[in-house]
C-alpha cells in the first residue's frame, strides 16, 4: 500500500512529460509539413477558379498560409516554454543539469528531428537575435543592475573586460595563426587577419551564458558582479575589433594608423553607446514625471525608450549593449520615484518573462543551428580553440588580478579568481557574430564549427561542473538578506562619515565625489525629472515609505490584516504620490498596525495574532473611526502601549471592545478585506524566491 | 617660523625633530600605516593649522568646506578630540584616522602581543557605534537615533514621521528587548561591508601620489 501512494505523484509527472512530448511530437510535423500545406491550398483554389462549378458552401474550410508567420511564431514559443516547464517537473535533473544545456540538447533534439522529416531546420537569424532576442535580456539586467556594488568595483570590472577581452582575442589569434602555418594541419590559407577576427568574436564573454548559469548557483556578490559586468561590458571591445577585423580582413594589410583609428574608435563606441543611453534614459524619467493619469502606459514608456536606445546606438554602430545599460540605470531612479507601486510590478515581471522567454529560444535556437548550419571539422584546429579558449582565460585573470591587487582594497583570493576564470562562458553573441561573418571568408564554416565547439564546451562541461566546485571549494555565498531599515540608515551614515574623513584628510576620493554627485542630483536633476512635490523627499524616507507600503501588502495577504480600508493604501497608487495633509493620519494607523505586528513577532506572545484595526470610513463626523478589538485580555505588553497611544489622538474616536465584536462589523469587516485583497492583489511569485528584490535595493 | 619649509622635504630627521617624543618607525608600526602616508597627513595637519602652534582646535575643523556641509560633520569633528580638551595635537589627529586605514591581512603576524589593529573590523565598527552614541553608555537610544536621522534628512520631514522610522530601527534591531540598541546588535546588522572598503577603493593610491607630486 504505501508503496502504491508513493508511486502515484510521480506517475501523474511522468504522465504530464509524456503529454508534453506527445504535443511536441505532433507540433513539429506541422511547422515542417507548413510549405507542402501551402503549395496544396493555393492549388485547390486555382482549380476551382477554372471549373467553376456550383460547390456547396464551405461550412469549414482550412487556410494555413492566412496564419502562418504568426503561428510558427507562436508555436515555437509555446513548445520553448512547454520544454522548459517539463524540466522543472523532473526533479532531479534541475538540480544537477543547468537549464541552458538542457535546452541545447533540446534544441539539438528538434533540429535533428526536423532533418529527419526531410525539411530545412531554421537557423539562429542574427538579425532576429539581436534585434529581437537580446535586448530584453540586456535590459533586464540593466535596469535591475546592484548599483552599489557595480561603482564600487567599476575599475576591476573594466580591466577585465578591456584588458582582458584584447588579451584574450589577440592571444587566441595569434597562437591559431600560428598554429595554421604548421603545414600537417592542412590550414595553411588562413592569414593572421582571418585569425585575429576570429579571436576577437571568441574572446569576448557572454552575458546570456554567464546569467543563465551564475543565477542557478547564487555566488557572493563580489565574484557574481565581476563576471557579469565584464561580460556586459566587454561588448564594446567586441564591437571595435571585430569591425576592424572584419574590414581589414578585406584589405588585408593594417597599417598603424588604422591601429590608431581604432582605439579612437573603441571610445567613441564605448562613450558614444553610454551618452546615447544615458539621453534616451533622462528622456524616459522626464515623460514619467507626467504620467501621473495615465498610469496604465507607464510600462510600455521604460520598455520602448530603451529600446529606442538600443536601435539608437545599433544604427551608428555603438555599443547597444552599453546604451541599454546606460538607460537603464539613468532611468531607474527617476522613473521609480515617479509610478504607481503596480506599474513598478508589472515593468519587473514583463522583463523578467521578457528575458526568459529570450534566453530559452536563444539556447533552443543554438540547439537548432547546429544541426542545421553548415560544418567543416577539423580535429587540430578545434580542439586548440578550445584549450586555448580555457588557457587565455586563466592566464589574463591571473595576471591582470595580480595587478590590480596592487590597487584593491579588498584583495580577490584565489578562489574569487579560479570563479572569475572558471565562470567566462561563451555564448550566442559569439555564434551570431561568427554566422554574421560574410560567405566570403573561405575559413567561414571552419570558424563556426569552432565557435559551436568552445561554446557548448563552456556551456556544458563548465555549466555542468560549476556549481559543485563551487560547493568543493567552499566559495562564499550570496547572502540572503531582506531589506532592513537599519542597513539604510547605518550605510547612509557610514558615507556621510567617510565622506567628512575623505575632507579632513584634504584627499578626493570616492566618497567626495559620490558626495558631490548626490548633491547635484539633489539640487538641480531631480527638479526636473520627479513629479510633484516628491523630488524633495530624502531617500531614506522614500526608503521606508515603500518598505511599510510592502509589507502592508504582504500582511494583507497572509490574512493578518483583515479589516483595513482599501482607500488607504490603493489611494496612494492612483493619486500622485505627494505627502498629503490627509492620509497622513491614516497613515499613521497603518504603522501602527506594522509596528504593532512587529512587536507581536519579536515577543512572541502566543495568545494573540495581532491587533485588530479597523478604520470605518462611514462614520457620521467623516472622519475614520478607530475601533481596537482584542482578542486577549488587556495584561499583554502590546495592549498597554497601545492603550497609552490611543488618548494622544484626540481627533479618532478609539473604542476599545471587548473581546467579541458585533456580527455586523464582522461581515463589513470581510467585505472590506475582500475589496482590499483584490485591490492589492500583486501576481508575484512565492514569496521565499523574492530573495533578491530590486525594489528595496538603492 | 622654520617648521613651514621643514614639511615640505620631509625626511624622517627632519620629522623626528618636529614629535621628539615618538620615532617615526614606532609610530608607523603602531598606528600601521606608511612612511608617505604620514607624510602626507602631516601636511594636511600643518596647512590646516592656521595658529601655527602645532595642535588643531575645534575653529580649524569648522574651516573645512567638506565638514561644513556634512551632516555629520559636528560629529566627526568632536571624535578628534579626546574628553574635555580643546586641542588635539599631530598624534590624537594619527590616531583617530589609524580607524580608517584598510584592513590589510599581513599585518596580523605582527608583534602577536600587541592589542588589535586600531583598524580592525570591530574597532572600526566600534568607532561607528561611538558616533551615534554621544552620552557613552554603550547602547544607542532611541533619542540618540532621532538625532542622527534628523541630521541627515534635514528639516522637511515632520517628528512623527522620524520618531516612527525610529521606532522601527530599534524593533528591527533589538533584540534583548531593552528598546536600544546595542554594540552587539550594532555588528550584527547585515551587509555593512563598507567596512571593507573605507578610505576609498584604488583612486587612494592615485590622488595619494597626485598630492605628494602636488606638494612639491
Amino acid at each position: 500500500m504505501p508503496a502504491f501512494s508513493c508511486a502515484f505523484p510521480g506517475c501523474r509527472r511522468d504522465l504530464l512529460v509524456i503529454v508534453l512530448v506527445v504535443f511536441v511530437g505532433i507540433g513539429l510535423p506541422i511547422e515542417a509539413s507548413a510549405p507542402a500545406y501551402q503549395s496544396h491550398g493555393t492549388e485547390g483554389s486555382h482549380l476551382t477558379n477554372i471549373t467553376n462549378t456550383k460547390k456547396a458552401f464551405p461550412v469549414l474550410a482550412v487556410n494555413y498560409e492566412h496564419v502562418r508567420k504568426p503561428f510558427e511564431i507562436a508555436l515555437w514559443i509555446l513548445l520553448a516554454l512547454l520544454m522548459k516547464l517539463g524540466f522543472h517537473l523532473i526533479p532531479r535533473l534541475s538540480a544537477v543539469v543547468p537549464e541552458s544545456c538542457l535546452l541545447i540538447v533540446v534544441g539539438l533534439l528538434v533540429g535533428g528531428l526536423i532533418k529527419v522529416i526531410g525539411e530545412e531546420p531554421p537557423v539562429l537569424d542574427s538579425q532576429l537575435f539581436f534585434l529581437c532576442l537580446l535586448p530584453p535580456i540586456i535590459l533586464d539586467a540593466g535596469y535591475f543592475l546592484p548599483i552599489r556594488p557595480f561603482t564600487e568595483n567599476v575599475g576591476t570590472i573594466l580591466v577585465f573586460a578591456v584588458i582582458g577581452t584584447l588579451w584574450n582575442a589577440f592571444f587566441m589569434g595569434g597562437l591559431l595563426y600560428a598554429l595554421c602555418q604548421i603545414e600537417s594541419v592542412g590550414l595553411s590559407g588562413v592569414d593572421l587577419l582571418a585569425c585575429l577576427l576570429f579571436g576577437s568574436i571568441v574572446s569576448a564573454v557572454d552575458p546570456v551564458a554567464v546569467l543563465a548559469v551564475f543565477e542557478e548557483i547564487h555566488i557572493n556578490e563580489l565574484v557574481h558582479i565581476l563576471v557579469f559586468g565584464e561580460s556586459l561590458l566587454n561588448d564594446a571591445v567586441t564591437v571595435v575589433l571585430y569591425n576592424l577585423f572584419e574590414e581589414f580582413s578585406k584589405v588585408g594589410t593594417v597599417t598603424v594608423l588604422d591601429v590608431f583609428l581604432g582605439v579612437v574608435c573603441f571610445f567613441v563606441v564605448s562613450l558614444g553607446g553610454v551618452l546615447v543611453g544615458a539621453i534616451y534614459g533622462f528622456l524616459a524619467a522626464f515623460t514619467s514625471r507626467f504620467t501621473s493619469h495615465t498610469r496604465v502606459i507607464e510600462p510600455l514608456f521604460v520598455f520602448l525608450y530603451s529600446y529606442m536606445a538600443y536601435l539608437s546606438s545599433e544604427m551608428f554602430h555603438l555599443s547597444g549593449i552599453m546604451a541599454l545599460i546606460a538607460c537603464g540605470v539613468v532611468m531607474r531612479p527617476y522613473v521609480e520615484a515617479n509610478i504607481s507601486h503596480k506599474s513598478y510590478t508589472t515593468i519587473k515581471y514583463f522583463l523578467k518573462m521578457w528575458s526568459s522567454v529570450s534566453e530559452t529560444l536563444i539556447f533552443i535556437f543554438l540547439g537548432v543551428s547546429t544541426v542545421a548550419g553548415p560544418h567543416a571539422w577539423n580535429w587540430t584546429f578545434v580542439i586548440t580553440t578550445v584549450i586555448l579558449c580555457l588557457v587565455s582565460r586563466v592566464l589574463g585573470v591571473i595576471g591582470l588580478t595580480f595587478i590590480i591587487n596592487k590597487f584593491r582594497i579588498v584583495k580577490l583570493t584565489k578562489k574569487d579568481q579560479f570563479i572569475v576564470a572558471y565562470g567566462g562562458l561563451r555564448g550566442a553573441i559569439a555564434f551570431s557574430l561568427g554566422y554574421l561573418l560574410s560567405n566570403s571568408h573561405q575559413m567561414r564554416n571552419l570558424f563556426l564549427t569552432a565557435i559551436i565547439t568552445v561554446i557548448f564546451f563552456t556551456v556544458f562541461v563548465q555549466g555542468m561542473t560549476i556549481r559543485p566546485l563551487v560547493e568543493l571549494l567552499a566559495v562564499k555565498k550570496k547572502k540572503e538578506s531582506k531589506p532592513s531599515i537599519n542597513e539604510e540608515i547605518h550605510t547612509e551614515f557610514l558615507d556621510h562619515l567617510l565622506t567628512g574623513v575623505e575632507g579632513v584628510c584634504g584627499h578626493y576620493g570616492h566618497y567626495h565625489w559620490k558626495e558631490k554627485l548626490n548633491r547635484f542630483n539633489k539640487t538641480y536633476v531631480k527638479r526636473w525629472l520627479i513629479a510633484g512635490e516628491n523630488f524633495k523627499e530624502p531617500e531614506l524616507i522614500a526608503f521606508y515609505r515603500k518598505m511599510e507600503l510592502k509589507q502592508a501588502i504582504m500582511m494583507v495577504e497572509s490574512g493578518q490584516l483583515p479589516s483595513v480600508l482599501p482607500s488607504t493604501i490603493s489611494m496612494q497608487n492612483i493619486q500622485p504620490r505627494a505627502i498629503p495633509r490627509v492620509s497622513k493620519k491614516r497613515e499613521e494607523e497603518i504603522r501602527r498596525i506594522l509596528r504593532a505586528n512587529l512587536q507581536n513577532n519579536k515577543q512572541k506572545v502566543s495568545s494573540n495574532k495581532g491587533i485588530w484595526l479597523k478604520l470605518n470610513v462611514f462614520s457620521a463626523d467623516s472622519f475614520p473611526t478607530v475601533h481596537f478589538e482584542q482578542p486577549s485580555p488587556p495584561s499583554t505588553p502590546d495592549a498597554v502601549s497601545l492603550e497609552e497611544e490611543v488618548p494622544k489622538r484626540p481627533s479618532l474616536k478609539a473604542d476599545i471592545e471587548g473581546p467579541r465584536g458585533n456580527a455586523s462589523d464582522n461581515h463589513q469587516g470581510e467585505l472590506d478585506y475582500q475589496r482590499l485583497a483584490r485591490c492589492l492583489s500583486d501576481p508575484g511569485p512565492n514569496k521565499d524566491k523574492e530573495d533578491d528584490d530590486p525594489f528595496m535595493s538603492c | 617660523n622654520g617648521s613651514k619649509s621643514v614639511v615640505r622635504t620631509l625626511r624622517p630627521e627632519a620629522f623626528k625633530s618636529m614629535i621628539p617624543t615618538i620615532p617615526v618607525t614606532n609610530m608607523v608600526c603602531f598606528f600601521a600605516v606608511s612612511h608617505s602616508q604620514i607624510t602626507r597627513l602631516y601636511s594636511r595637519f600643518t596647512s590646516l593649522d592656521k595658529g601655527e602652534n602645532g595642535t588643531l582646535s575645534r575653529e580649524d575643523f569648522q574651516r573645512i568646506p567638506e565638514l561644513a556641509i556634512n551632516p555629520l560633520g559636528d560629529r566627526i569633528i568632536n571624535a578628534f578630540f579626546p574628553e574635555g580638551e580643546d586641542q588635539v595635537n599631530f598624534r590624537g589627529f594619527m590616531r583617530t584616522l589609524a580607524h580608517f586605514r584598510p584592513i590589510e591581512d599581513n599585518e596580523k603576524n605582527k608583534d602577536p602581543t600587541a592589542s588589535e589593529p586600531l583598524n580592525s573590523r570591530t574597532n572600526k565598527l566600534l568607532f561607528a557605534f561611538q558616533l551615534y552614541d554621544l552620552d557613552r553608555d554603550d547602547k544607542i537610544s532611541r533619542d540618540e537615533l532621532l538625532q542622527v536621522l534628523r541630521m541627515m534628512v534635514g528639516v522637511n520631514i515632520s517628528d512623527e514621521q522620524l520618531g516612527s522610522i525610529a521606532d522601527r530601527t530599534i524593533q528591527e534591531a533589538d533584540q534583548n528587548g531593552d528598546n536600544s540598541i546595542s554594540f552587539n546588535e550594532f555588528i550584527k546588522v547585515g551587509n555593512l561591508q563598507h567596512i571593507n572598503v573605507w578610505a576609498g577603493d584604488h583612486y587612494l593610491i592615485l590622488s595619494y601620489i597626485l598630492l605628494s607630486v602636488l606638494q612639491d
